[in-house]
Protein backbone atom coordinates (compact mmCIF):
# COMPACT_ATOMS: atom_id res chain seq x y z
CA UNK A 1 0.00 0.00 0.00
CA UNK A 2 1.00 3.25 -0.67
CA UNK A 3 0.88 5.89 1.79
CA UNK A 4 0.42 9.43 1.99
CA UNK A 5 3.69 12.14 2.38
CA UNK A 6 1.55 13.37 5.57
CA UNK A 7 1.40 10.01 6.37
CA UNK A 8 5.19 9.43 5.85
CA UNK A 9 5.68 12.67 7.44
CA UNK A 10 4.33 11.85 10.76
CA UNK A 11 5.69 8.55 10.67
CA UNK A 12 9.15 9.23 10.31
CA UNK A 13 9.19 12.76 12.29
CA UNK A 14 6.29 11.82 15.13
CA UNK A 15 5.32 15.35 16.72
CA UNK A 16 5.10 15.02 20.87
CA UNK A 17 6.03 11.92 21.27
CA UNK A 18 6.79 10.86 25.17
CA UNK A 19 4.60 10.98 28.25
CA UNK A 20 3.29 13.15 30.97
CA UNK A 21 2.99 12.44 34.75
CA UNK A 22 -0.39 10.83 35.09
CA UNK A 23 -0.56 11.35 38.49
CA UNK A 24 -0.50 15.33 38.25
CA UNK A 25 -4.08 16.79 38.47
CA UNK A 26 -3.44 18.63 35.20
CA UNK A 27 -3.14 15.91 32.58
CA UNK A 28 -5.70 13.93 31.21
CA UNK A 29 -4.78 10.20 29.88
CA UNK A 30 -6.53 8.12 27.45
CA UNK A 31 -5.26 4.43 26.64
CA UNK A 32 -7.46 2.63 24.06
CA UNK A 33 -7.34 -0.04 21.77
CA UNK A 34 -6.03 -3.39 22.43
CA UNK A 35 -2.51 -5.46 21.80
CA UNK A 36 -4.39 -8.10 20.57
CA UNK A 37 -6.35 -6.05 18.07
CA UNK A 38 -2.96 -4.60 16.58
CA UNK A 39 -3.33 -1.01 17.73
CA UNK A 40 -3.12 0.71 21.25
CA UNK A 41 -2.96 4.53 21.63
CA UNK A 42 -1.77 6.55 24.56
CA UNK A 43 -2.68 10.38 24.36
CA UNK A 44 -2.09 12.59 27.23
CA UNK A 45 -3.07 16.05 27.20
CA UNK A 46 -2.33 18.85 30.31
CA UNK A 47 -4.26 21.44 30.84
CA UNK A 48 -4.33 24.81 32.59
CA UNK A 49 -6.22 25.16 34.70
CA UNK A 50 -6.95 28.92 34.73
CA UNK A 51 -8.02 29.40 31.01
CA UNK A 52 -9.15 25.78 30.27
CA UNK A 53 -6.60 25.69 27.16
CA UNK A 54 -4.76 22.41 26.70
CA UNK A 55 -1.35 23.25 26.83
CA UNK A 56 1.04 20.40 26.21
CA UNK A 57 0.00 16.57 24.27
CA UNK A 58 1.50 13.79 24.10
CA UNK A 59 1.61 10.19 22.38
CA UNK A 60 3.21 7.24 22.06
CA UNK A 61 1.35 4.25 20.21
CA UNK A 62 1.84 0.98 18.92
CA UNK A 63 0.13 0.49 15.50
CA UNK A 64 0.12 0.73 11.69
CA UNK A 65 2.38 3.99 10.36
CA UNK A 66 -1.57 5.41 9.76
CA UNK A 67 -2.46 4.81 13.55
CA UNK A 68 0.85 6.34 14.60
CA UNK A 69 0.28 9.31 12.60
CA UNK A 70 -3.59 9.17 13.21
CA UNK A 71 -2.17 10.05 16.95
CA UNK A 72 0.71 12.53 15.99
CA UNK A 73 -1.59 14.52 14.38
CA UNK A 74 -3.79 14.60 16.69
CA UNK A 75 -1.43 15.79 19.53
CA UNK A 76 -1.04 18.78 16.70
CA UNK A 77 -4.70 19.38 16.87
CA UNK A 78 -5.11 19.30 20.65
CA UNK A 79 -2.26 21.87 21.53
CA UNK A 80 -4.11 25.52 22.14
CA UNK A 81 -7.56 24.43 22.13
CA UNK A 82 -9.69 24.35 25.33
CA UNK A 83 -10.87 21.36 26.31
CA UNK A 84 -14.18 21.66 24.89
CA UNK A 85 -12.92 23.00 21.67
CA UNK A 86 -10.96 19.11 21.54
CA UNK A 87 -14.10 17.61 22.31
CA UNK A 88 -15.58 19.20 18.76
CA UNK A 89 -12.61 16.86 16.72
CA UNK A 90 -13.39 14.42 14.33
CA UNK A 91 -12.12 11.62 12.81
CA UNK A 92 -12.68 12.81 9.76
CA UNK A 93 -10.95 15.62 9.85
CA UNK A 94 -7.96 13.48 10.79
CA UNK A 95 -8.79 10.97 7.45
CA UNK A 96 -8.86 13.97 5.39
CA UNK A 97 -5.61 15.58 6.73
CA UNK A 98 -3.33 12.41 6.24
CA UNK A 99 -5.52 11.31 2.96
CA UNK A 100 -6.16 7.98 5.27
CA UNK A 101 -7.90 5.15 2.64
CA UNK A 102 -11.06 3.36 3.86
CA UNK A 103 -8.73 0.43 5.28
CA UNK A 104 -7.10 2.72 7.49
CA UNK A 105 -10.26 4.79 8.78
CA UNK A 106 -9.95 2.87 11.98
CA UNK A 107 -6.73 4.55 12.94
CA UNK A 108 -8.81 8.04 12.72
CA UNK A 109 -11.65 6.32 15.20
CA UNK A 110 -8.91 5.72 17.76
CA UNK A 111 -7.52 8.88 17.99
CA UNK A 112 -10.59 10.48 17.99
CA UNK A 113 -11.04 7.80 20.81
CA UNK A 114 -8.42 8.83 22.55
CA UNK A 115 -9.29 12.25 22.59
CA UNK A 116 -11.89 11.83 24.55
CA UNK A 117 -10.55 9.36 26.64
CA UNK A 118 -8.24 11.48 27.71
CA UNK A 119 -10.92 14.49 28.40
CA UNK A 120 -13.07 12.18 30.46
CA UNK A 121 -9.97 11.19 32.19
CA UNK A 122 -8.85 15.43 32.38
CA UNK A 123 -12.69 15.98 33.43
CA UNK A 124 -13.23 13.20 35.97
CA UNK A 125 -10.24 13.98 37.89
CA UNK A 126 -11.62 17.84 38.16
CA UNK A 127 -15.09 17.47 39.19
CA UNK A 128 -17.52 17.60 36.45
CA UNK A 129 -17.00 21.22 35.41
CA UNK A 130 -13.49 21.59 34.82
CA UNK A 131 -13.38 25.66 35.25
CA UNK A 132 -15.15 25.26 38.16
CA UNK A 133 -12.27 23.63 39.31
CA UNK A 134 -10.12 25.84 38.18
CA UNK A 135 -12.10 29.06 39.70
CA UNK A 136 -11.44 27.03 42.93
CA UNK A 137 -7.55 26.41 42.82
CA UNK A 138 -6.53 29.70 41.18
CA UNK B 1 27.86 -2.45 -3.54
CA UNK B 2 24.82 -2.99 -2.13
CA UNK B 3 21.89 -2.23 -4.07
CA UNK B 4 18.33 -1.15 -2.38
CA UNK B 5 15.82 -2.37 -1.83
CA UNK B 6 16.72 -5.34 -0.79
CA UNK B 7 14.40 -8.63 -1.28
CA UNK B 8 14.16 -11.04 1.32
CA UNK B 9 11.18 -12.18 0.75
CA UNK B 10 11.58 -15.58 -0.93
CA UNK B 11 8.90 -17.45 0.49
CA UNK B 12 6.84 -15.42 -1.81
CA UNK B 13 8.58 -16.01 -4.68
CA UNK B 14 12.38 -16.02 -5.66
CA UNK B 15 14.03 -14.40 -9.23
CA UNK B 16 14.16 -16.08 -12.14
CA UNK B 17 17.67 -17.68 -12.27
CA UNK B 18 19.60 -16.20 -15.09
CA UNK B 19 20.78 -19.42 -16.73
CA UNK B 20 16.40 -20.64 -16.04
CA UNK B 21 15.99 -17.63 -18.51
CA UNK B 22 18.47 -18.82 -21.24
CA UNK B 23 17.45 -21.97 -21.36
CA UNK B 24 13.78 -21.18 -21.47
CA UNK B 25 14.26 -17.82 -23.92
CA UNK B 26 14.13 -19.84 -27.62
CA UNK B 27 10.59 -21.54 -26.70
CA UNK B 28 9.55 -18.31 -27.34
CA UNK B 29 10.24 -17.23 -31.05
CA UNK B 30 12.34 -20.47 -32.28
CA UNK B 31 10.42 -23.41 -30.84
CA UNK B 32 7.57 -22.07 -30.40
CA UNK B 33 5.42 -25.30 -31.39
CA UNK B 34 2.75 -27.00 -29.51
CA UNK B 35 3.71 -29.81 -27.66
CA UNK B 36 0.56 -32.30 -28.84
CA UNK B 37 1.44 -31.19 -32.55
CA UNK B 38 2.38 -34.86 -33.27
CA UNK B 39 3.29 -34.23 -37.45
CA UNK B 40 5.57 -31.45 -37.57
CA UNK B 41 8.69 -30.97 -36.17
CA UNK B 42 7.73 -27.53 -34.36
CA UNK B 43 5.61 -29.79 -31.98
CA UNK B 44 8.13 -32.39 -32.24
CA UNK B 45 11.19 -30.01 -30.69
CA UNK B 46 8.77 -28.51 -28.07
CA UNK B 47 7.63 -32.04 -26.74
CA UNK B 48 11.23 -32.70 -26.59
CA UNK B 49 12.14 -29.75 -24.01
CA UNK B 50 8.91 -30.75 -21.80
CA UNK B 51 9.84 -34.19 -21.72
CA UNK B 52 13.77 -33.32 -21.51
CA UNK B 53 11.98 -31.13 -18.12
CA UNK B 54 9.96 -33.60 -16.73
CA UNK B 55 12.89 -35.88 -16.58
CA UNK B 56 15.21 -32.97 -14.21
CA UNK B 57 11.64 -32.23 -12.19
CA UNK B 58 11.62 -36.45 -11.26
CA UNK B 59 15.10 -36.65 -10.70
CA UNK B 60 14.92 -34.01 -8.02
CA UNK B 61 12.32 -35.13 -6.19
CA UNK B 62 13.20 -39.32 -6.83
CA UNK B 63 10.54 -39.75 -8.95
CA UNK B 64 9.86 -40.97 -12.47
CA UNK B 65 8.79 -38.71 -15.22
CA UNK B 66 5.52 -40.53 -16.04
CA UNK B 67 4.91 -39.16 -12.23
CA UNK B 68 5.10 -36.09 -12.84
CA UNK B 69 1.77 -33.89 -13.81
CA UNK B 70 2.32 -30.71 -15.08
CA UNK B 71 0.15 -27.74 -13.86
CA UNK B 72 0.08 -23.98 -13.69
CA UNK B 73 1.31 -23.88 -10.18
CA UNK B 74 0.92 -25.26 -6.89
CA UNK B 75 -2.38 -24.03 -6.06
CA UNK B 76 -3.77 -26.12 -8.90
CA UNK B 77 -1.55 -28.95 -7.92
CA UNK B 78 -3.19 -28.63 -4.47
CA UNK B 79 -6.69 -28.28 -6.33
CA UNK B 80 -6.29 -31.41 -8.38
CA UNK B 81 -4.89 -33.81 -5.53
CA UNK B 82 -7.16 -32.62 -2.94
CA UNK B 83 -10.47 -32.48 -5.27
CA UNK B 84 -8.79 -35.40 -7.82
CA UNK B 85 -8.71 -38.05 -4.76
CA UNK B 86 -12.01 -37.22 -3.31
CA UNK B 87 -14.02 -37.72 -6.24
CA UNK B 88 -11.80 -40.75 -7.47
CA UNK B 89 -11.93 -42.26 -4.17
CA UNK B 90 -15.63 -41.48 -2.92
CA UNK B 91 -16.78 -44.54 -2.90
CA UNK B 92 -13.89 -45.75 -0.21
CA UNK B 93 -14.80 -43.01 1.73
CA UNK B 94 -14.75 -39.03 2.78
CA UNK B 95 -12.69 -38.39 5.21
CA UNK B 96 -9.62 -35.94 4.82
CA UNK B 97 -6.88 -35.15 7.08
CA UNK B 98 -5.14 -31.86 6.75
CA UNK B 99 -3.39 -29.61 9.35
CA UNK B 100 -4.63 -25.74 10.74
CA UNK B 101 -1.48 -24.76 9.39
CA UNK B 102 -1.70 -25.26 5.72
CA UNK B 103 -1.49 -22.91 2.89
CA UNK B 104 -4.95 -21.72 1.55
CA UNK B 105 -4.37 -23.74 -1.50
CA UNK B 106 -5.23 -26.63 0.55
CA UNK B 107 -7.72 -25.18 3.46
CA UNK B 108 -10.07 -23.75 0.79
CA UNK B 109 -9.97 -26.61 -1.11
CA UNK B 110 -11.12 -28.60 1.66
CA UNK B 111 -13.54 -26.66 2.64
CA UNK B 112 -15.37 -26.88 -0.79
CA UNK B 113 -15.21 -30.46 -0.34
CA UNK B 114 -16.81 -29.76 2.95
CA UNK B 115 -19.69 -28.41 1.07
CA UNK B 116 -19.77 -31.37 -1.46
CA UNK B 117 -19.96 -33.73 1.37
CA UNK B 118 -16.32 -34.88 2.39
CA UNK B 119 -15.59 -34.67 6.35
CA UNK B 120 -11.99 -33.09 7.28
CA UNK B 121 -10.31 -33.45 10.43
CA UNK B 122 -8.11 -29.78 11.10
CA UNK B 123 -5.18 -31.00 12.71
CA UNK B 124 -3.67 -28.48 15.28
CA UNK B 125 -0.64 -27.76 15.79
CA UNK B 126 2.23 -27.50 18.85
CA UNK B 127 3.73 -24.81 20.13
CA UNK B 128 6.68 -25.24 17.85
CA UNK B 129 4.60 -25.93 14.42
CA UNK B 130 4.66 -29.63 14.21
CA UNK B 131 1.85 -31.50 14.23
CA UNK B 132 1.28 -34.40 16.50
CA UNK B 133 2.33 -38.05 15.12
CA UNK B 134 -0.17 -39.74 17.68
CA UNK B 135 -2.82 -37.49 16.89
CA UNK B 136 -2.96 -38.03 13.30
CA UNK B 137 -2.85 -41.44 13.83
CA UNK B 138 -5.79 -41.28 15.86
CA UNK B 139 -7.50 -38.85 13.69
CA UNK B 140 -7.77 -41.77 10.56
CA UNK B 141 -10.79 -44.22 10.27
CA UNK B 142 -11.94 -46.38 7.79
CA UNK B 143 -13.47 -43.75 5.76
CA UNK B 144 -10.26 -41.71 5.37
CA UNK B 145 -9.10 -41.43 1.89
CA UNK B 146 -5.99 -38.35 2.27
CA UNK B 147 -4.20 -37.18 4.57
CA UNK B 148 -2.63 -33.71 3.06
CA UNK B 149 0.12 -32.00 5.07
CA UNK B 150 2.66 -29.42 3.78
CA UNK B 151 6.33 -30.28 3.71
CA UNK B 152 7.90 -27.38 4.87
CA UNK B 153 5.62 -24.07 5.76
CA UNK B 154 5.47 -20.97 3.82
CA UNK B 155 5.46 -18.64 6.77
CA UNK B 156 7.43 -19.94 9.64
CA UNK B 157 9.49 -22.76 7.85
CA UNK B 158 8.34 -25.48 9.61
CA UNK B 159 9.59 -28.66 8.11
CA UNK B 160 6.56 -31.60 9.17
CA UNK B 161 7.84 -34.74 9.55
CA UNK B 162 6.63 -36.23 6.21
CA UNK B 163 8.50 -39.36 6.21
CA UNK B 164 6.69 -41.00 10.16
CA UNK B 165 3.56 -39.29 8.56
CA UNK B 166 4.10 -41.12 5.14
CA UNK B 167 5.04 -44.49 7.32
CA UNK B 168 1.86 -43.89 9.71
CA UNK B 169 -0.54 -43.68 5.79
CA UNK B 170 1.39 -46.50 3.99
CA UNK B 171 0.20 -48.88 7.54
CA UNK B 172 -3.15 -47.49 7.74
CA UNK B 173 -3.67 -47.68 3.83
CA UNK B 174 -4.50 -44.35 3.05
CA UNK B 175 -2.94 -42.23 0.74
CA UNK B 176 -0.62 -39.26 1.27
CA UNK B 177 -0.35 -35.74 -0.42
CA UNK B 178 1.75 -33.17 0.46
CA UNK B 179 2.08 -29.67 -0.36
CA UNK B 180 6.43 -29.65 -1.18
CA UNK B 181 6.03 -25.88 -2.86
CA UNK B 182 8.45 -24.13 -0.19
CA UNK B 183 10.94 -27.38 0.41
CA UNK B 184 11.78 -28.31 -2.66
CA UNK B 185 14.68 -27.28 -4.49
CA UNK B 186 15.74 -25.97 -0.85
CA UNK B 187 16.11 -29.76 1.16
CA UNK B 188 16.24 -32.84 0.28
CA UNK B 189 12.94 -34.25 -1.15
CA UNK B 190 12.38 -37.86 -2.20
CA UNK B 191 9.02 -38.85 -2.75
CA UNK B 192 10.18 -42.82 -2.45
CA UNK B 193 12.39 -42.58 0.91
CA UNK B 194 9.43 -39.64 2.65
CA UNK B 195 6.75 -42.13 1.48
CA UNK B 196 4.74 -39.48 -0.88
CA UNK B 197 1.76 -40.47 -3.09
CA UNK B 198 1.13 -37.32 -4.22
CA UNK B 199 3.33 -33.84 -3.87
CA UNK B 200 2.72 -30.40 -5.53
CA UNK B 201 5.62 -27.96 -5.75
CA UNK B 202 6.29 -24.81 -8.15
CA UNK B 203 8.65 -23.17 -10.59
CA UNK B 204 8.70 -19.71 -9.40
CA UNK B 205 9.75 -20.90 -5.41
CA UNK B 206 13.31 -22.31 -7.05
CA UNK B 207 14.52 -19.51 -9.12
CA UNK B 208 11.97 -20.88 -12.35
CA UNK B 209 8.98 -18.71 -13.99
CA UNK B 210 6.06 -17.88 -12.41
CA UNK B 211 2.71 -19.63 -13.84
CA UNK B 212 4.03 -23.69 -14.07
CA UNK B 213 3.79 -26.18 -11.44
CA UNK B 214 3.77 -29.96 -10.99
CA UNK B 215 2.01 -32.67 -9.04
CA UNK B 216 3.79 -35.62 -8.58
CA UNK B 217 1.41 -38.85 -8.77
CA UNK B 218 2.53 -41.74 -7.64
CA UNK B 219 2.08 -44.61 -10.48
CA UNK B 220 3.31 -47.84 -8.43
CA UNK B 221 2.74 -49.42 -4.33
CA UNK B 222 -0.16 -47.73 -4.98
CA UNK B 223 -1.09 -46.85 -8.04
CA UNK B 224 -2.76 -43.46 -7.31
CA UNK B 225 -5.54 -42.70 -9.38
CA UNK B 226 -7.23 -38.96 -9.98
CA UNK B 227 -10.38 -37.37 -11.09
CA UNK B 228 -9.13 -34.66 -13.69
CA UNK B 229 -10.46 -31.42 -12.67
CA UNK B 230 -9.85 -29.68 -15.78
CA UNK B 231 -11.83 -31.12 -19.32
CA UNK B 232 -10.23 -30.86 -22.66
CA UNK B 233 -7.85 -32.66 -25.03
CA UNK B 234 -6.63 -35.06 -22.71
CA UNK B 235 -3.61 -33.93 -21.91
CA UNK B 236 -0.93 -35.29 -19.02
CA UNK B 237 -2.10 -38.85 -19.70
CA UNK B 238 -5.78 -36.93 -18.76
CA UNK B 239 -5.11 -35.16 -15.95
CA UNK B 240 -4.38 -32.05 -16.82
CA UNK B 241 -6.20 -30.78 -20.26
CA UNK B 242 -4.47 -27.71 -21.80
CA UNK B 243 -1.68 -26.85 -23.92
CA UNK B 244 1.39 -27.22 -22.46
CA UNK B 245 3.24 -23.94 -21.43
CA UNK B 246 6.61 -24.96 -22.95
CA UNK B 247 9.01 -22.21 -22.18
CA UNK B 248 7.59 -22.50 -18.64
CA UNK B 249 8.38 -26.20 -18.45
CA UNK B 250 11.46 -25.59 -19.88
CA UNK B 251 12.74 -23.23 -17.76
CA UNK B 252 11.07 -25.45 -14.50
CA UNK B 253 13.33 -28.12 -15.45
CA UNK B 254 16.30 -25.80 -15.99
CA UNK B 255 15.75 -24.66 -12.39
CA UNK B 256 15.27 -27.92 -10.80
CA UNK B 257 18.44 -29.30 -11.81
CA UNK B 258 19.77 -26.42 -11.08
CA UNK B 259 18.97 -26.95 -7.51
CA UNK B 260 19.89 -30.58 -7.70
CA UNK B 261 23.16 -29.94 -8.13
CA UNK B 262 23.60 -26.96 -6.27
CA UNK B 263 21.39 -28.67 -2.98
CA UNK B 264 23.80 -28.90 0.09
CA UNK B 265 25.74 -25.77 -0.86
CA UNK B 266 23.18 -23.62 -1.07
CA UNK B 267 21.70 -25.10 2.26
CA UNK B 268 24.53 -24.19 3.68
CA UNK B 269 25.33 -20.80 2.58
CA UNK B 270 20.99 -19.85 3.13
CA UNK B 271 21.04 -21.43 6.92
CA UNK B 272 24.48 -19.82 7.56
CA UNK B 273 22.90 -16.00 6.20
CA UNK B 274 19.61 -16.55 7.92
CA UNK B 275 21.42 -17.61 11.22
CA UNK B 276 23.85 -14.33 10.58
CA UNK B 277 20.74 -12.20 10.54
CA UNK B 278 18.60 -14.43 13.55
CA UNK B 279 22.04 -13.89 15.47
CA UNK B 280 22.63 -10.39 15.06
CA UNK B 281 19.26 -9.22 15.83
CA UNK B 282 19.13 -11.49 19.21
CA UNK B 283 22.18 -10.14 20.27
CA UNK B 284 21.04 -6.65 20.16
CA UNK B 285 17.65 -6.68 21.06
CA UNK B 286 15.44 -7.83 24.22
CA UNK B 287 12.03 -9.15 23.99
CA UNK B 288 12.03 -10.90 20.15
CA UNK B 289 10.93 -14.52 19.38
CA UNK B 290 11.40 -17.21 16.77
CA UNK B 291 7.73 -18.07 15.87
CA UNK B 292 7.87 -22.12 15.16
CA UNK B 293 10.76 -25.03 15.37
CA UNK B 294 14.77 -24.19 15.07
CA UNK B 295 15.71 -27.22 14.45
CA UNK B 296 12.86 -28.88 12.06
CA UNK B 297 12.98 -25.85 9.46
CA UNK B 298 13.57 -24.60 6.13
CA UNK B 299 17.28 -23.36 5.96
CA UNK B 300 16.26 -20.01 4.27
CA UNK B 301 12.96 -18.94 6.21
CA UNK B 302 13.01 -16.79 9.48
CA UNK B 303 10.21 -15.58 11.22
CA UNK B 304 10.21 -13.31 13.99
CA UNK B 305 8.02 -11.31 16.78
CA UNK B 306 9.01 -7.84 17.73
CA UNK B 307 6.92 -7.52 20.97
CA UNK B 308 5.41 -4.64 21.57
CA UNK B 309 5.99 -3.14 18.35
CA UNK B 310 3.70 -3.14 15.23
CA UNK B 311 4.61 -5.40 12.51
CA UNK B 312 3.36 -2.69 9.81
CA UNK B 313 4.85 -0.28 11.31
CA UNK B 314 8.37 -1.72 11.17
CA UNK B 315 7.63 -2.79 7.46
CA UNK B 316 7.52 1.09 6.87
CA UNK B 317 10.92 1.46 8.42
CA UNK B 318 12.93 -0.75 6.67
CA UNK B 319 10.90 0.30 3.44
CA UNK B 320 14.26 -0.45 1.77
CA UNK B 321 14.23 -4.22 2.38
CA UNK B 322 11.57 -6.68 1.23
CA UNK B 323 9.94 -8.88 3.90
CA UNK B 324 6.37 -9.75 4.59
CA UNK B 325 4.26 -9.40 8.03
CA UNK B 326 1.76 -11.42 9.30
CA UNK B 327 0.07 -8.27 11.00
CA UNK B 328 -3.19 -7.96 10.36
CA UNK B 329 -2.64 -4.56 8.81
CA UNK B 330 -0.62 -6.09 5.83
CA UNK B 331 -3.25 -8.79 5.23
CA UNK B 332 -6.30 -8.38 2.67
CA UNK B 333 -8.87 -9.60 5.24
CA UNK B 334 -7.62 -7.52 8.38
CA UNK B 335 -7.23 -10.48 10.14
CA UNK B 336 -3.55 -11.62 11.62
CA UNK B 337 -1.56 -14.28 10.34
CA UNK B 338 -3.94 -17.70 11.09
CA UNK B 339 -0.55 -19.60 11.00
CA UNK B 340 1.02 -18.03 14.09
CA UNK B 341 -2.29 -18.15 15.57
CA UNK B 342 -2.36 -21.86 15.43
CA UNK B 343 0.82 -21.62 17.48
CA UNK B 344 -1.24 -20.56 19.95
CA UNK B 345 1.58 -17.37 20.88
CA UNK B 346 -1.58 -15.21 20.99
CA UNK B 347 -2.78 -12.32 18.34
CA UNK B 348 -0.25 -9.70 19.87
CA UNK B 349 2.58 -11.60 18.37
CA UNK B 350 1.53 -12.57 15.30
CA UNK B 351 0.63 -8.57 14.59
CA UNK B 352 4.44 -8.22 15.33
CA UNK B 353 5.99 -11.28 13.15
CA UNK B 354 7.87 -10.19 10.28
CA UNK B 355 8.80 -13.20 7.78
CA UNK B 356 12.69 -13.53 6.49
CA UNK B 357 12.96 -15.70 3.25
CA UNK B 358 16.63 -15.62 1.86
CA UNK B 359 17.21 -16.87 -1.56
CA UNK B 360 20.22 -17.89 -4.08
CA UNK B 361 20.57 -13.78 -4.90
CA UNK B 362 21.32 -12.55 -1.51
CA UNK B 363 24.68 -11.39 0.09
CA UNK B 364 26.45 -11.17 3.76
CA UNK B 365 26.55 -7.71 2.89
CA UNK B 366 22.41 -7.37 2.56
CA UNK B 367 22.29 -9.27 5.68
CA UNK B 368 24.20 -6.88 7.68
CA UNK B 369 22.41 -4.21 6.40
CA UNK B 370 18.73 -5.94 7.04
CA UNK B 371 19.66 -6.91 10.46
CA UNK B 372 21.44 -3.29 11.64
CA UNK B 373 18.24 -1.68 9.94
CA UNK B 374 15.52 -3.89 11.92
CA UNK B 375 17.34 -3.43 14.79
CA UNK B 376 17.35 0.33 14.55
CA UNK B 377 13.85 0.91 13.70
CA UNK B 378 12.39 -1.86 16.11
CA UNK B 379 14.42 0.46 18.79
CA UNK B 380 12.48 3.67 17.59
CA UNK B 381 8.92 2.41 17.78
CA UNK B 382 9.95 0.66 20.99
CA UNK B 383 10.35 4.09 22.15
CA UNK B 384 7.23 5.02 20.88
CA UNK B 385 5.46 1.76 22.22
CA UNK B 386 3.26 2.62 25.10
CA UNK B 387 2.95 -1.17 25.06
CA UNK B 388 6.69 -0.95 25.84
CA UNK B 389 6.92 1.76 28.35
CA UNK B 390 4.01 -0.14 30.48
CA UNK B 391 6.09 -3.35 30.33
CA UNK B 392 9.10 -1.32 31.44
CA UNK B 393 7.20 0.45 34.12
CA UNK B 394 6.32 -3.12 35.32
CA UNK B 395 2.72 -3.43 34.36
CA UNK B 396 1.64 -6.83 33.44
CA UNK B 397 0.01 -6.26 29.67
CA UNK B 398 -1.92 -9.48 30.69
CA UNK B 399 -3.57 -7.96 33.18
CA UNK B 400 -4.85 -4.89 31.66
CA UNK B 401 -8.60 -4.36 30.61
CA UNK B 402 -8.34 -3.40 26.85
CA UNK B 403 -11.14 -2.20 25.11
CA UNK B 404 -11.01 -4.77 22.12
CA UNK B 405 -12.41 -2.67 19.13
Amino acid sequence: MAYSNKVLDHYNNPRNVGSLDKKDPRVGTGLVGAPECGDVMKLQIQVNPATGMIEDAKFKTFGCGSAIASSSLATEMLKGRTVDEALEIRNTQIVSELSLPPVKIHCSVLAEDAIKAAISDYKSKNGAAPRATAERTA
Amino acid sequence: MLQLPIYLDNHATTRTDPRVLEAMLPYFTEWFGNAASRNHSFGWVAEEGVEKARKQLADLIGASAKEIVLTSGATESNNLALKGVAEMYAQKGNHLITVATEHKAVLDTCKRLEKHGCRVTYLPVREDGLVDLQQLRDSITDQTVLVSVMYGNNEIGTVQPIREIGKICREKGVLLHTDGTQAVGKIPVNVNDDNIDLMSFSAHKMYGPKGVGALYVRRKNPRVQLTAQMDGGGHERGFRSGTLNVPGIVGFGKAAELCRESLSEEMTRMSAMRDRLKDTILAELDEVYINGSLEHRLPHNLNISFAYVEGESLLMGINDIAVSSGSACTSATLEPSYVLKALGAGDELAHSSIRFGVGRFNTDEEIDYTARKVIDVVRKLRELSPLYEMVKEGVDLRKVEWAAH
